[in-house]
């Protein structure tokens, strides 16, 4: 590791700047390719978001090779999962009846403006004004940090990637490595603006030592922790977090306060059930066999005292919608993000959603169809993410789903409706098809470059067009079996 | 309608209509590793922490004696080492902010992980396991079970407030992948094979002199 800034100080002829993630304008649809075009435009940056990404892609099929139950724990987990949603309102009065008799308080909100209403109160009555925090994509779902900053409550968050985004301003781009779209240069960057380290030195060990020295304090005089929830087991009332830091530990057992922010899709019913969660989602997420901590909550720490705030935020909603309940078995992994061809080469920002990704596409339209109607179509359906899903979503026709009815919608732009009613038509005509299918290959075969690779075809940017075949299927088949075609 | 009620509601009214019934566990442990205790040692170290066997000839003193030699603070949790700090006088955890090394016993180990089980009985002050720069935990090998199956099986999950498998030292490689030990908690995980001792006295009887450590 070379004290030399390897990502190019800003005054470095490397130095390439961060792309940014997709512009968000109220309920304008989010131009998902837009931004993904702007983070392909920066070399440098992709490169090691597709590697590293396909490095933890790789890392899971490991662990996936060296357990020979690995599809009979799928289908484990997915079986308790469905089980749980089908029975989902018992599972939760018996969570709640659990959790209670062991001393904590448990809360119940609809929505992201009740979660963060119901938190502050918390806060309040103990006049807590500083929170630390553990990463939860639940409280990025409720945009709680900022209605918390709103009240006067400082939040800090305390996972290392969660930290570089909260003091970057910027949302996470993974639910796992929060900052995995960013290089060392531009960590380097945000954390010599904010927490004083040296602009100069990018060493990722001195950077995470750095943050380290900086956030220990905050740990020690915060009022209040918050963690998320991995999982919630019905019969003991367990909350379940699962973090490589400690930092959730931290949060839980350093302030004697600690509210945790929960989906209601969290539960499952029996505690051995975890053991097949938590053999899989480490393994499915980062390619190692388990995270570093592993904590089970179940009461407050002597002399505190401990929440639960259940969310339902739309979920309840989405059990009803016979395509698509079964995204709640989600276990966000990430998975699905690492084998993406499309997550890998535009970066988790450029969806513009709390949820990116293959998962993302299908869950995000549930909360604003208009705004994230561009997303199902940010996919090429090569089904992949269903491939590596540990709880078996079947994401990838899902996202198709979901075009189907963001269509009958008319969520969809013109050129895109423009274009598909031009396939239609020429898929409804098998002779003009096969004509067309011949012509395209010869073009394609002796075309020049510049008449491919050009703005008008969406197919040729950033990559190759595969070769074209000698001859269509039909002229083999016509030549090789002598039917007629 | 409370928002309670409220969501309950929802949920009802949109429950899926099919079947699912709720799977029996199998426990995978048909072709466990002969040896649980290396399996175990193999397990920790890709995880970033160490195994200590202790010389046949020595107990675990001298192991024990070596990690902590040049300790600033060392806190224990477990009678059978002697510490620093008085945890049943600890009021609020940030007082024990300082500590350098912190011991403790482990209910039992994980071959299939490396992981530890530790609870809030045996760490009498939770944090302790976070705010400490290193961590030492004291694991009988005849405590070590198969996988994580045969770990929650265990009562700990029922009766303990809180329990926390620890599979390594704190960790992170949020930049850039670049492995990190000592994110935000303990900078080194040290399991040492020591079996629980009958003999040792239990701490209202304050027998100092059979204990390990400084």
């Amino acid at each position: 590791m070379s004290k030399q800034p390897q990502g190019g100080s800003p005054d470095s002829p490397k130095f390439e700047p961060q792309p940014r993630g997709a512009r968000s304008r109220g309920d304008k649809p989010i131009d998902q390719a837009e931004a993904a075009e702007r983070f392909l435009a920066a070399p440098r940056h992709q490169q090691q978001h597709d590697t590293r990404l396909w490095t933890l892609r790789q890392r899971r099929d490991d662990q996936m090779w060296a357990m020979p139950e690995w599809e009979e724990m799928r289908s484990l987990a997915s079986a308790i999962k469905e089980h749980t949603l089908c029975h989902l309102d018992t599972y939760l009065e018996t969570f709640e009846a659990n959790a209670k008799a062991n001393g904590v308080v448990v809360h119940w909100a609809k929505d992201a403006a009740e979660h963060n209403r119901i938190v502050l109160e918390v806060l309040q009555r103990r006049g807590a004004r500083t929170l630390i925090k553990s990463k939860s994509m639940l409280t990025e779902e409720c945009g709680l940090r900022a209605d918390l900053a709103k009240a006067g409550v400082e939040v800090i968050e305390t996972d290392l990637g969660e930290r570089i985004q909260q003091l970057d301003d910027e949302d996470p781009s993974h639910v796992v490595v929060p900052a995995v779209h960013k290089l060392r240069s531009d960590v380097a960057k945000v954390f010599a603006a904010t927490i004083g380290s040296d602009p100069d030195n990018d060493d990722p060990p001195y950077l995470a030592g750095a943050q380290r020295d900086a956030t220990r304090p905050l740990i020690l005089n915060a009022e209040a922790g918050m963690t998320g929830a991995n999982f919630l087991v019905a019969e003991t009332g367990a909350v379940v977090v699962c973090t490589n830091e400690g930092n959730a530990d931290l949060c839980a057992n350093v302030p004697d306060l600690h509210i945790v922010s929960a989906g209601i899709e969290k539960l499952v019913p029996r505690s051995e059930d975890l053991a097949i969660f938590v053999r899989m989602l480490s393994r499915s997420a980062l390619g190692s066999p388990i995270t570093q901590y592993t904590s089970h909550f179940r009461g407050p720490c002597r002399g505190g005292e401990m929440h639960v705030v259940l969310v339902d935020n739309g979920r309840s909603e989405r059990l009803g919608m016979s395509e698509f309940w079964t995204s709640l078995k989600c276990i966000r992994c990430g998975a699905c993000m690492n084998t993406c061809p499309v997550y890998r080469r535009s970066g988790g920002l450029s969806y513009g959603a709390t949820y990116s990704g293959p998962i993302g596409l299908i869950i995000d339209p549930t909360f604003n169809a208009r705004k994230y109607s561009n997303l199902p179509f940010a996919s090429t359906l090569n089904g992949s993410c269903t491939n590596v899903c540990p709880v078996k979503i079947n994401i990838h026709e899902q996202i198709y789903a979901w075009r189907k009815v963001l269509v009958s919608q008319h969520e969809t732009p013109f050129v895109k409706r423009a274009a598909m009613k031009a396939a239609g038509a020429l898929f409804a005509r098998p002779a003009m098809y096969r004509a067309a299918i011949e012509r395209t290959n010869d073009a394609l075969a002796s075309l020049p470059r510049f008449a491919i690779y050009n703005g008008l075809n969406a197919w040729g940017k950033n990559r190759e067009m595969p070769h074209p075949p000698a001859e269509t299927f039909h002229q083999w088949y016509a030549r090789n079996r002598g039917a007629k075609p | 309608m409370s928002s309670r009620d409220a969501i309950l509601a929802s949920i009802r009214s949109n429950l899926p209509k099919i079947d699912r019934p709720l799977p029996a566990l199998p426990e995978f442990d048909d072709g466990p590793s002969a040896d649980l205790t290396e399996a175990f040692g193999k397990a920790l170290a890709r995880m970033g922490g160490r195994l200590l066997t202790p010389d046949p000839a020595d107990d675990g003193r001298a192991c024990i004696w070596g990690l902590i030699e040049h300790s600033w603070l060392v806190c224990s949790a477990t009678p059978e080492v002697a510490g620093e700090v008085d945890l049943a006088k600890v009021a609020d955890p940030r007082a024990l902010a300082d500590v350098d090394h912190a011991v403790v016993r482990a209910c039992c180990g994980v071959a299939e992980t490396g992981s530890v089980l530790l609870t809030d009985h045996d760490l009498k002050v939770n944090a302790l396991a976070y705010l400490a720069q290193h961590l030492i935990v004291l694991l009988d090998p005849t405590d070590i079970v198969v996988n994580i199956h045969s770990a929650y099986a265990r009562p700990e999950f029922r009766e303990r407030r809180y329990a926390v498998f620890h599979s390594g030292p704190s960790a992170t490689a949020d930049i850039e992948g670049v492995l990190i030990l000592g994110a935000q908690g303990v900078r080194s995980l040290s399991v040492l094979l020591a079996p629980r001792n009958a003999s040792v006295p239990d701490q209202a009887q304050g027998a100092h002199s059979t204990q390990w450590g400084p």
